[in-house]
Formats: C-alpha cells, sequence, structure tokens
C-alpha cells in the first residue's frame, strides 16, 4: 500500500499552500471555463426542451445551420488539398523563398478578422476593385453567399498546412525516396508512404478548420449583410437573436457551437493519443 | 551490373560537394567509398541511384546513360543510413513494398509475392518478425530488412550508405562479414559509403578514398593501405607518426635520419613530411644506429595483441606512437618514463604542402 502513494517532494511547501494553489486553480477552472459552458445549455433549455426544439428547428436557424454548413463543406475540403500540398513543398524541398511562404501562411491567423474581412470588400464591394464589373456582369459576391465562403476559406487556410508542417519535416525525405528507387511512382509514394504517415495530424488539422469555419464570426459578418434566412451563419444568426432578447433562441442555436466545439476537443483527445501510440 | 561515373560534379549553393568524380565498379565488384564527412561520398551514392542529379557529367549503368533515368528506374536497390523503413506497414509489407507497387502487368500474384518475401526474410534471417512493425526491432534489425526490402526488387546495384553507422560495434562486425558474404552469394555490384577505415578495408574489393569532393585513390585494401598516393590517404588509413625534414637531390633529411626519395629527385631544396606508422617503428634500450631518436616513454597499453606506446621525442618534445610485439615488450622490460631509442624502419615522404600545413595527423 505503501508504495502506491504518491510521492511529494520534500520541498513542496506546506499542506496549507499545497491546498490553497490547487484550490485556486480548480476555481478559476471553473469559474471561467465550467460555468460559461453550463450557462450556454442551461439558459438554451430554461423554457423546457419544446422551447429549445422549436428554437432550433425556426426557418432563420436552420437557413443558418444550413449556410455555415455550405461554408464548411466547400472551404475545408479545399483548404485541406491545400494544405497538404503547401505542406508536401514547404517540407520536402528546399526553395528560395521557402521561409517566407511559411510566415506568409500564418497571415489570416495574425491579421484581425474585421480586416480579412474588409479584405474582401474592398476587392468584391460595390466601390471595391472589381465592384463595377462584377455588377456588370450580374455577380453577387458581397452581402452574398460566395462571399462568406470566400472569406470562410481565408481564415481557415493555415490550419491544415499548420498541423502537417512540423510531422512531416520531423518525418525527413527518406521513406518517400526509399519508396521511389523501390520503383513507385508519385501517386504511390504519396498514398502508400505519405498520407499513412501524416493520416493523424492531417484528421487533426481537418477538425480545427471544421470548427473554425463553422464559428467564425468577425470576417463573415462585414461580408454578410445580415440578411435573415439568406446570408446568416450560425455565430450571425445568435449574435441577432440575442440583440433581439429573444435568449431562449440565442442560446439553443449557440448550444449546437459549443457541441461542436466539445466534439472537437474529444476527437483532438483521440488523435493525439493515436499520434503518440 | 557495371556502374560507370564519368567527370561528375555536385554543388550546393556555394559548396563543391563533388568536384570531376570519375570512378567505374565492375560487375559483381564490392567498391568502398571511404572518407571524412563532408567529403561527398554520400551524394556521389545518391547521384548514383538517381535521388540527386549531377550539375555536369554522367552516369552510366551497363554502359547505357542513365543520367536522366528516374531512381526507381535504375533498378538499384538503396539502403539507408537510418533504414528508412515504412513505419505504418509491417516487416513482411515493408519488404514487399516494391513488388507491390510495379505495373499491373508485371507484377507477380499475391502468392508469390509472399513466397518471395519469405524466402528474402529468411536469406537475412528474419522470417520470424515477419508480422511485427520496425519500431518492434533492433537496430540491427531493422537494418537487415532494410537490405532485404532493397534486395526485393532484384537490384542489378546495391547501394549503401553508412550501413553499419548506427550500431553498436560487435553487430556491426557481424553484419560486416554478413554483408561480404551475402554479396558474394547473390553476386550483384555493390557500393557502400562509410568513414570507417577499417570497414572499408576489411569488407571491399576496392576502396575509393573520398576527400574534399573529389577522389584520392582508388586500388584494393592492400594496395592503398601499402602505397597511399598522398599525405591525406595516408593519414586517414591509420595512425602515423610524422616527421618534417627537408629534401634535396634526392636525399631527404629528417632530423638525424636520412632517407631515399627517389620520386623526389626533381625537389630542389623544399620542405617536406615523412610519415611513418606505429607498427614501422623500432625501438631499443641501446643506441644502436646513428638515425635513432631519444624518447621518453609516456603512456604503456599493453592491451591486445600487440603493446602500443606513447612516446615524447627528448630534441622536439613531439609525441610519437609505436607498437611492438608482445615478446619484444617481454624482452624489453619497458616502464612509463624510461628514455629508449626509436628509429623508423620504413619513412614515406611527400612534399609538404604549405596550404595543408598544420598537418591534424600528429597522434
Amino acid at each position: 500500500m505503501e508504495q502506491t502513494r504518491k510521492r511529494v517532494p520534500e520541498n513542496s511547501g506546506s499542506i496549507v499552500t499545497r491546498w490553497f494553489l490547487i484550490a485556486s486553480a480548480l476555481l478559476f477552472l471553473a469559474l471561467f471555463l465550467v460555468t460559461p459552458l453550463l450557462v450556454v445549455f442551461v439558459e438554451a433549455l430554461d423554457k423546457g426542451w419544446d422551447a429549445y426544439w422549436t428554437a432550433i428547428r425556426e426557418p432563420d436557424a436552420l437557413s443558418a445551420i444550413y449556410l455555415s454548413l455550405t461554408a464548411a463543406v466547400i472551404a475545408v475540403p479545399i483548404n485541406t488539398v491545400f494544405g497538404i500540398a503547401a505542406a508536401w513543398s514547404l517540407t520536402k524541398f528546399e526553395f528560395r523563398g521557402r521561409n517566407v511562404l511559411i510566415t506568409l501562411l500564418d497571415l489570416p491567423f495574425a491579421v484581425s478578422p474585421v480586416i480579412s474581412g474588409l479584405i474582401f470588400v474592398l476587392m468584391f464591394g460595390a466601390q471595391g476593385w472589381l465592384g463595377p464589373w462584377l455588377a456588370d456582369h450580374d455577380i453577387h459576391i458581397i452581402f452574398a453567399v460566395p462571399g462568406i465562403i470566400l472569406t470562410t476559406m481565408f481564415v481557415t487556410v493555415p490550419f491544415v498546412a499548420r498541423e502537417l508542417i512540423p510531422h512531416m519535416q520531423a518525418q525527413g525525405r527518406e521513406e518517400e525516396e526509399a519508396a521511389l528507387v523501390l520503383g513507385a511512382n508519385g501517386m504511390q509514394t504519396f498514398f502508400r508512404v505519405t498520407l499513412p504517415n501524416i493520416k493523424w495530424s492531417l484528421m487533426y488539422g481537418v477538425i480545427l478548420c471544421t470548427a473554425r469555419a463553422m464559428g467564425e464570426f468577425g470576417a463573415v459578418a462585414v461580408v454578410s449583410g445580415h440578411i435573415r434566412g439568406e446570408t446568416n451563419t450560425i455565430p450571425l444568426h445568435v449574435e441577432i437573436l440575442y440583440n433581439e432578447y429573444n435568449f431562449v433562441g440565442a442560446f439553443a442555436v449557440a448550444s449546437l457551437l459549443t457541441l461542436l466545439a466539445l466534439a472537437t476537443l474529444a476527437i483532438k483527445k483521440i488523435v493525439e493519443w493515436k499520434i503518440s501510440e | 551490373m557495371s556502374i560507370e561515373i564519368r567527370n561528375v560534379s555536385k554543388k550546393f549553393g556555394t559548396f563543391e560537394a563533388l568536384n570531376d568524380v570519375s570512378l567505374s565498379v565492375g560487375d559483381a565488384e564490392l567498391v568502398a567509398l571511404l572518407g571524412p564527412s563532408g567529403s561527398g561520398k554520400t551524394t556521389l551514392l545518391r547521384i548514383i541511384a538517381g535521388l540527386d542529379s549531377p550539375d555536369t557529367g554522367s552516369i552510366l549503368l551497363n554502359g547505357e546513360d542513365a543520367t536522366n533515368r528516374g531512381a526507381g528506374e535504375r533498378g538499384v536497390g538503396f539502403v539507408f543510413q537510418h533504414y528508412a523503413l515504412f513505419r505504418h506497414m509491417t516487416v513482411m509489407e515493408n519488404v514487399a513494398f516494391g513488388l507491390r507497387v510495379q505495373p499491373r502487368n508485371i507484377r507477380k500474384s499475391k502468392s508469390d509475392i509472399r513466397d518471395r518475401v519469405m524466402t528474402l526474410l529468411k536469406l537475412v534471417q528474419l522470417d520470424w518478425v515477419a508480422n511485427r512493425y520496425p519500431s518492434q526491432l533492433s537496430g540491427g534489425q531493422r537494418q537487415r530488412i532494410a537490405l532485404a526490402r532493397a534486395l526485393a526488387v532484384e537490384p542489378k546495384v546495391l547501394l549503401l550508405d553508412e550501413p553499419f553507422g548506427a550500431l553498436d560495434a560487435r553487430v556491426r562486425r557481424e553484419l560486416r562479414t554478413w554483408l561480404r558474404r551475402l554479396h558474394d552469394e547473390i553476386s550483384v555490384s555493390c557500393v557502400f559509403v562509410t568513414h570507417d577505415q577499417e570497414e572499408a578495408l576489411e569488407v571491399s574489393d576496392r576502396v575509393a578514398i573520398m576527400d574534399a569532393g573529389r577522389i584520392e585513390q582508388v586500388g584494393t585494401p592492400q594496395n592503398v593501405y601499402d602505397t597511399p598516393a598522398n599525405p591525406f590517404v595516408y593519414s586517414f588509413l591509420g595512425n602515423v607518426n610524422l616527421f618534417h625534414g627537408r629534401v634535396k637531390e634526392g636525399r631527404t633529411t629528417i632530423g638525424n635520419i636520412e632517407v631515399d626519395a627517389p620520386e623526389l629527385r626533381d625537389a630542389s631544396d623544399s620542405p617536406v613530411v615523412g610519415y611513418s606508422r606505429p607498427h614501422e617503428m623500432e625501438i631499443s634500450r641501446e643506441r644502436t644506429a646513428n638515425d635513432a631518436l631519444s624518447a621518453e616513454i609516456v603512456q604503456i597499453q599493453a592491451v591486445g595483441p600487440n603493446v602500443k606506446l606513447r612516446l615524447r621525442r627528448t630534441d622536439s618534445r613531439d609525441i610519437l606512437e609505436a607498437e611492438l610485439t608482445r615478446e619484444k615488450h617481454r624482452e624489453l622490460e619497458l616502464k612509463i618514463g624510461e628514455l629508449i631509442y626509436v628509429r623508423p624502419r620504413l619513412v614515406r615522404v611527400f612534399i609538404a604542402d604549405p596550404s595543408e600545413a598544420p598537418l591534424n595527423y600528429q597522434i
């Protein structure tokens, strides 16, 4: 029995200090992480399951969910392909300007989401560079679905590549070279050697990318125009409901994003465990 | 299959990795590329494999120009220093890889592939690990699996990059003799890279000694050891003692030692360096010849078949190394701190290259 008990180092202070530190850490965690999370669900279910259910099945809410899913379904695969290609070229080849590219990849992380949205307004908006031309051809990008998808793509560009680059850098080129010498062509090398080696970090990157694509607020808010039932994504819809004092509705829809976040964390944990295996 | 390397040069940025290198490897010959790190030996091996391309020059395989052929089309097997086994595949899948990626029209059937893999695993004496993953194997086992994987596609040429570099001394020695035996059994041309002179001299038919992107000398192990072409080769192939002196009309004077150097007949009064291996040093208690140097015994290492002495010359305070048989050692009853006489039985003399001084061959 004696051995199974955890040893505490001699110099770790008195029992009082120890408990004080542990308690304050737990209190902080409860106050700032667990409580808000609970509040979302408590508020959402304040008027019971029926109200919750109605709020979610309301046509504008459904349209917001549908639009967020559409943006994710388009942005995530494109960014996944781009991320793999970028990580591949940045880690398996040496070329001039490589470090500049790696830095540039982080640009969407570095700029404020409002700026990200503004970039697209300045390019495609009525007063923007391409505005008159687009208007002549009756193409709507800003305050329409294409703008939301473009902005979502821009904001989520780095996720997949960022996850893959350190992993692929650590693995080096030798396995691919071994495959090439053994007669495998480029496709065989990629699908049989490279992809299996990165599959868990790739999955992690895709999860993070999806979560962000669904949850992006600032950049999308700039280009969306907040047209109910047409250009509102889930986060924008939540904001509108909240501003209208429809708390049950706001929190019910918000609970969907919260569930997505929880699922992301769970999958992330599983993936990390798989990688370390 | 023969390999012919013709005037190959390669630069990485401003670093000259290979400078006009030519070398030919005969059918079923085992050649070692020996040199210090950064001498270009691995680059040369990768160029033969098609993993790097030369800036100028060409590679001929079996007399045909293969310079522009891809790595997979050259019929070479490559064994990487760190094995490069596919970590997500079992040993079986690793060895089968080369057979499974062949175009459908020449690919073997599943059962044929299985049989071939098992034959290879038996050849490397590891058929009992077929279903394990690389991470579950020891370094020596991984290296043998890497070899089996390379052999699966029946390469005409086998290229090995520091194949035993990452292994401990005992496993290394075992695998070394085993590689030689395997080479003789399957008779395939082999080129292997090493920085270990003992390994190169023991295993290979011929050794190519490289330094700073050039091949300094090519020859049989005995040939390069006995008649090194230059000071670099001399010092790289074993411990040496170094003497400074002068040459004049074919006579070399090193301290009070006089050596004939007919190959330096035309040199007119220039500085030279003389080299002598430890086992070429003669030790005596009496001054038997007037060209013997007096020295103090600094250290005696009596482990192994020979006794190694470290000596300090009384005149220049330079350290010399000498080797003598156990019998001789017993007969002389040498002790640390004693003064003895030492005389190089054999000295090889080279004109001192001012750019190479100071020489780091001193022991």
